[in-house]
């Protein structure tokens, strides 16, 4: 019941931001609202069971905060940072790639994709593959600094930098 | 209204240039990957361009299109993508 | 009307890495490296110039006119759109290049060739084994 009326709500947020401008409601219109609620509950009923699993960790509200907190502090920060590193890089020539491991040791799936996606937009570096079964991230890294190459892991901290615990206080 | 936003048709010609060497790497690219990586880069670039389009010249729908365009692009290239690999889908 | 020289500066910037990453996908070697190029430099430069379109937006909409919230709210979804699915493009491609067999160029380490060497030798004794029991 409560992933039902979470989906339904959500659904009618995406409406109501797709339509913004229709009307005098507002920046609705009173059609718009109203057939935007019946396909929502519609779209919320068919999906109830898909979006939304058991963990219902990610209603608190504090999580929401320091994600956004997360996106315009540290990940705006890197992500400048590495464009900067590729457009030297593109300049010179000097690259030094190589595909390395890291075992991040987080153990939600949307903890695993946010680090994911952060790690290939932030600097020199790029996800490959995953291990599922131990949730390893497999990187390629533009340029690999040879005194991290001790046994089969590389150090979180050469790669993420402060990302993995930011992570682990919003998903974990 | 038009001359007003006219700055926004120089950084289309200039998205256009973008876009010139990413088809040169489609064209190019030794191998299946490389080409997808330049098809990709010019789906960014084309949903940049409706946005600015939209803009240049003061009609909103553009704005819409570019929006469905992203998703539609996003899982054609998850699709090219599934394909290379091989296996079961 | 310093918003507009605001404005300026953001197209300028996001001009500039839109072309860097064009440019780097024509000068680097091989997949991944173009990857580089082709995934962070679009996305930055596309940030900001949707950003400057946002901000043209909230302007005309703070002198009264509607149009500008549509595009200021619209602009702001397409921007969600592709912060969200460039990088899981670039993680599935670079997937399918490395299982259709590209080697990265002048590669330092390649821990994944041993991941995936392993696995089909596991592949190779579970095949034998049930061959085996068939006979």
């Amino acid at each position: 019941m409560i992933a039902f009326i979470i989906t339904t709500i959500l659904c009618f947020i995406t409406y109501l931001i797709l339509t913004t401008g229709s009307g005098t409601v507002g920046l609705w219109s009173i059609e718009e609202i109203l057939l935007g609620l019946i396909l929502s509950l519609i779209a919320g009923f068919v999906t109830r069971n898909v979006f939304i699993k058991k963990d219902l960790r990610m209603l608190n509200p504090i999580r929401w905060l320091i994600f956004v907190g997360y996106v315009v502090g540290p990940f705006f920060i890197g992500m400048a940072k590495a464009n900067f590193d590729v457009a030297y890089r593109v300049i010179t020539g000097k690259i030094n790639p190589g595909i390395v491991k890291i075992s991040p040791n987080l153990k939600t799936d949307l903890g695993i994709t946010l680090l994911a996606n952060s790690i290939t937009l932030t600097p020199g570096t790029l996800s490959v593959d995953i291990d599922e079964e131990t949730n390893d991230l497999y990187i390629h890294w533009i340029n690999v600094k040879e005194n991290t190459l001790k046994g089969d892991f590389v150090d979180c901290k050469y790669i993420c930098g402060s990302f993995d615990k930011w992570i682990r206080r919003i998903a974990e | 209204m038009m001359e007003f936003f006219n700055e926004y048709l120089i950084v289309l010609i200039a998205l256009l240039i973008s876009i010139a060497m990413a088809i040169i790497r489609v064209i190019k690219g030794p191998t299946a990957p490389d080409r997808i990586v330049g098809l990709d880069t010019i789906n960014t670039i084309v949903i940049v361009g409706m946005v600015v389009f939209g803009t240049a010249f003061n009609e909103i729908i553009y704005i819409d299109v570019a929006i469905v365009y992203a998703l539609l692009s996003f899982i054609s290239t998850l699709f090219i993508a599934k394909y290379l690999e091989g296996g079961d889908f | 009307m310093w918003f507009d020289y605001l404005i300026y500066i953001l197209l300028a910037i996001g001009v500039f890495f839109n072309i860097l990453g064009g440019f780097g996908l024509l000068r680097f070697p091989d997949v991944y490296t173009r990857l580089h190029a082709g995934t962070k430099c679009t996305t930055f430069g596309s940030i900001f110039i949707t950003g400057s379109v946002i901000i043209l937006g909230l302007k005309m909409w703070y002198l009264g006119s509607t149009d500008g919230s549509i595009l200021a709210i619209h602009t702001a979804g397409a921007l969600v759109a592709i912060l969200l699915t460039n990088p899981t493009g670039a993680h599935a491609i670079a997937r399918a290049a490395h299982k259709s067999g590209v080697k990265p160029v002048g590669a330092v380490v390649d821990s994944l060739q041993t991941k995936s060497l392993k696995h089909n030798v596991n592949k190779k004794i579970i095949e034998t084994k049930k061959m085996e029991e068939e006979k």
